[in-house]
C-alpha cells in the first residue's frame, strides 16, 4: 500500500458562481461554489480545483472573495487557476487559501514566471496547466502542441518537451488537459497523458473528456496518470465521488476510501 | 478548553488554512504572529512551515522565532505542534537548497527523496511526494487518539525528515523509503503531513493536539 490515486471535482466559476450548474439533488443552491465545495469535501474528494474563467477586472474580487470562503470550511488542497499572469496574482490567491496556483497562458508568455514564482513560494504550489491538442504525426510518430485561446490558437510548442521544462523551472505539478477531448465524453487522450508521465518526475493530473468510470480507471492504469480530473459526471449527479473510488478500488488503483 | 493556540508567523506563506482548521477543531484563540509576548502568553503553539528549507531558517532567525520556539519547548508542558517545513527546520540538517543548517532541536537529517524514486513493486515514484498516504502509528500518543492506524494524510513534500533517535518516532510513512511522518518527545509534537488539509483526520488530530496535555 503506498500514495493514494487522487480524484479532483472541478468547478468552473464566472463572477463568484458555478456556470456549468450543479445537481446534487438537496442542495440549496447550484451555482454556490462555496456550498458545492462543502458537498464534495463531504463526499470524500481528495482536492478540489476552481477554475475562474471570470473575464473582468471586477469579478476577479469576487473570486478571492469565493477562495477565502471555501478556504475556511474545506479541509482538503484547493487549487486555483485561470487569469493567473503575475507573481502578485498567484500571493493573492495563496493569500487568500489557495493551496495551489494553476499557470497557463502566463507561463507560455513569460516562462520565467514558472521559476520566479517556484522559488518564492514553492514548487509544491506551482501548477502549471498544459492544454494540448494533437497534430500531424512527425516520422510516424504521434505529436501533441500547446494550445491557447479554448483550444483554437496553436502555439508551435510540443507538449511532452513543454512539460519537461516547466518540470525543470520548478512546476510542482502538471495539469494536463487534452482540448481534442475537452467536453466530449470519450475519455482522456492517453497518449499524450502517457507521454507525459513518463517524461517528468513530478505528479501530473489528467482531464479533459471523463464519461464515465472507466475513463478514471483508465487514465490511472493506461496514462499513468497521478490524479484525475472531472467535472460534468461529477457536477449531473451521474456519479459520486464514493462511486468512483470504490469502482476504480475494485480495479486494483490505491484510493483514499 | 484549549486556551490560546499561537500559530508562528516567520512571512513564508499564507497560514489561514492552519489557524481556520484550529479555529474549526475547536480553538478557543488562534493568534497568527510573531510577537514574542503573545507567543510566550499562548497556552498551545503551533510552528508550520512551507517553502524552500533556506528562506524558512532566516527568516525564522531574523525573526528570532527559534529562541521563542525553544522557550516554548523548554516551558515542558506547553503543546506544540510542528508541521511540515515546521517539521524539518528542528532537524539538525537539511540536503535542500545545496544543504543548510537547521536548528538541532532533534537530532537527525532532512533528506532528498532521490531522483529516480522507485517503489517496493519496481515502479517509478514522483517527487514530490503529493497526496494522500498512509501513516503507521509507531507507538501510542495522545495525538493519535481515535485514529486508526494507516489513516491517510495529505503530503506534499520533496525532503523527508530522518532522526537519529528512532524512539522518537510516532508515525512512519512508506514511500521509496520509509521516513519518519511523526515524532515526538516530551510537549513536542512534529508531522510531515498537513493535518489542515487532512479532512476529518487531519481536523481529529488538530482536536486531539487541542486537548493535549504535553504529557506522553
Amino acid at each position: 500500500m503506498g500514495l493514494a490515486k487522487r480524484i479532483i471535482p472541478c468547478l468552473d466559476v464566472e463572477n463568484g458562481r458555478v456556470v456549468k450548474g450543479v445537481n446534487f439533488v438537496d442542495i440549496r443552491d447550484a451555482g454556490d461554489p462555496v456550498e458545492i465545495a462543502i458537498r464534495y469535501n463531504e463526499q470524500g474528494a481528495d482536492e478540489i480545483t476552481f477554475l475562474d474563467i471570470t473575464a473582468s477586472h471586477e469579478g476577479r474580487d469576487t473570486t478571492v472573495h469565493t477562495v477565502e470562503k471555501i478556504a475556511e470550511e474545506v479541509f482538503i488542497p484547493l487549487t486555483v487557476g485561470g487569469g493567473i499572469r503575475t507573481v502578485d496574482d498567484i500571493r493573492t490567491m495563496l493569500n487568500a487559501g489557495a493551496d495551489k496556483v494553476s499557470i497557463n497562458t502566463a507561463a507560455i508568455h513569460n516562462p520565467d514566471l514558472v521559476r520566479e514564482s517556484a522559488e518564492r513560494f514553492g514548487s509544491q504550489c506551482i501548477v502549471v496547466a498544459i492544454d494540448a491538442k494533437r497534430v500531424a504525426d512527425v516520422d510516424g510518430q504521434p505529436r501533441w502542441e500547446i494550445f491557447t485561446h479554448g483550444g483554437r490558437k496553436p502555439t508551435g510548442i510540443d507538449a511532452v518537451a513543454w512539460a519537461v521544462r516547466m518540470a525543470a523551472l520548478g512546476a510542482g505539478e502538471i495539469l494536463l488537459t487534452s482540448m481534442d477531448r475537452d467536453g466530449t465524453k470519450n475519455g482522456f487522450e492517453l497518449g499524450v497523458t502517457r507521454a507525459i508521465t513518463d517524461a517528468v518526475e513530478i505528479p501530473v493530473i489528467a482531464s479533459g473528456g471523463v464519461g464515465n468510470l472507466d475513463h478514471l480507471v483508465d487514465g490511472i492504469l493506461l496514462g499513468g496518470a497521478d490524479a484525475v480530473l472531472a467535472a460534468s459526471i461529477f457536477h449531473f449527479g451521474e456519479y459520486t465521488v464514493p462511486e468512483a473510488k470504490a469502482y476504480m478500488a475494485a480495479r486494483g488503483i490505491e484510493v483514499r476510501l | 478548553m484549549s486556551g490560546s493556540v499561537a500559530v508562528i508567523d516567520y512571512g513564508m506563506g499564507n497560514l489561514h488554512s492552519v489557524a481556520s482548521a484550529l479555529a474549526h477543531a475547536g480553538a478557543d484563540r488562534v493568534l497568527v504572529t510573531h510577537d514574542a509576548d503573545l507567543i510566550r502568553e499562548a497556552d498551545r503553539v503551533v510552528f508550520p512551515g512551507v517553502g524552500a528549507i533556506r528562506d524558512c531558517m532566516a527568516e525564522i532567525r531574523r525573526l528570532r522565532c527559534d529562541q521563542l520556539l525553544a522557550d516554548a519547548l523548554a516551558d515542558g508542558h506547553k503543546p506544540v505542534l510542528a508541521i511540515c517545513v515546521g517539521m524539518q527546520a528542528l532537524m539538525s540538517h537539511s540536503e535542500e537548497n545545496g544543504g543548510v543548517p537547521c536548528l538541532d532541536t532533534i537530532p537527525g537529517e532532512v533528506r532528498y527523496f532521490g531522483n529516480p524514486l522507485v517503489g517496493s513493486q519496481g515502479e517509478r515514484l514522483k517527487v514530490p511526494h503529493m497526496g494522500w498516504n498512509e501513516v503507521r502509528q509507531e507507538r501510542d500518543h495522545p495525538l493519535w487518539q481515535g485514529i486508526a492506524d494507516l489513516t491517510r494524510f495529505y503530503f506534499v513534500h520533496s525532503y523527508y525528515v530522518d532522526a537519529i533517535e528512532r524512539e522518537l518516532v510516532a508515525g512512519s510513512v512508506q514511500y521509496g523509503v520509509t521516513f519518519d511522518a511523526a515524532l515526538a518527545r516530551d510537549n513536542l509534537f512534529a508531522v510531515q503531513f498537513h493535518p489542515e488539509k487532512s479532512h476529518t483526520a487531519g481536523l481529529r488530530l488538530l482536536r486531539n493536539f487541542l486537548e493535549w496535555n504535553g504529557q506522553c
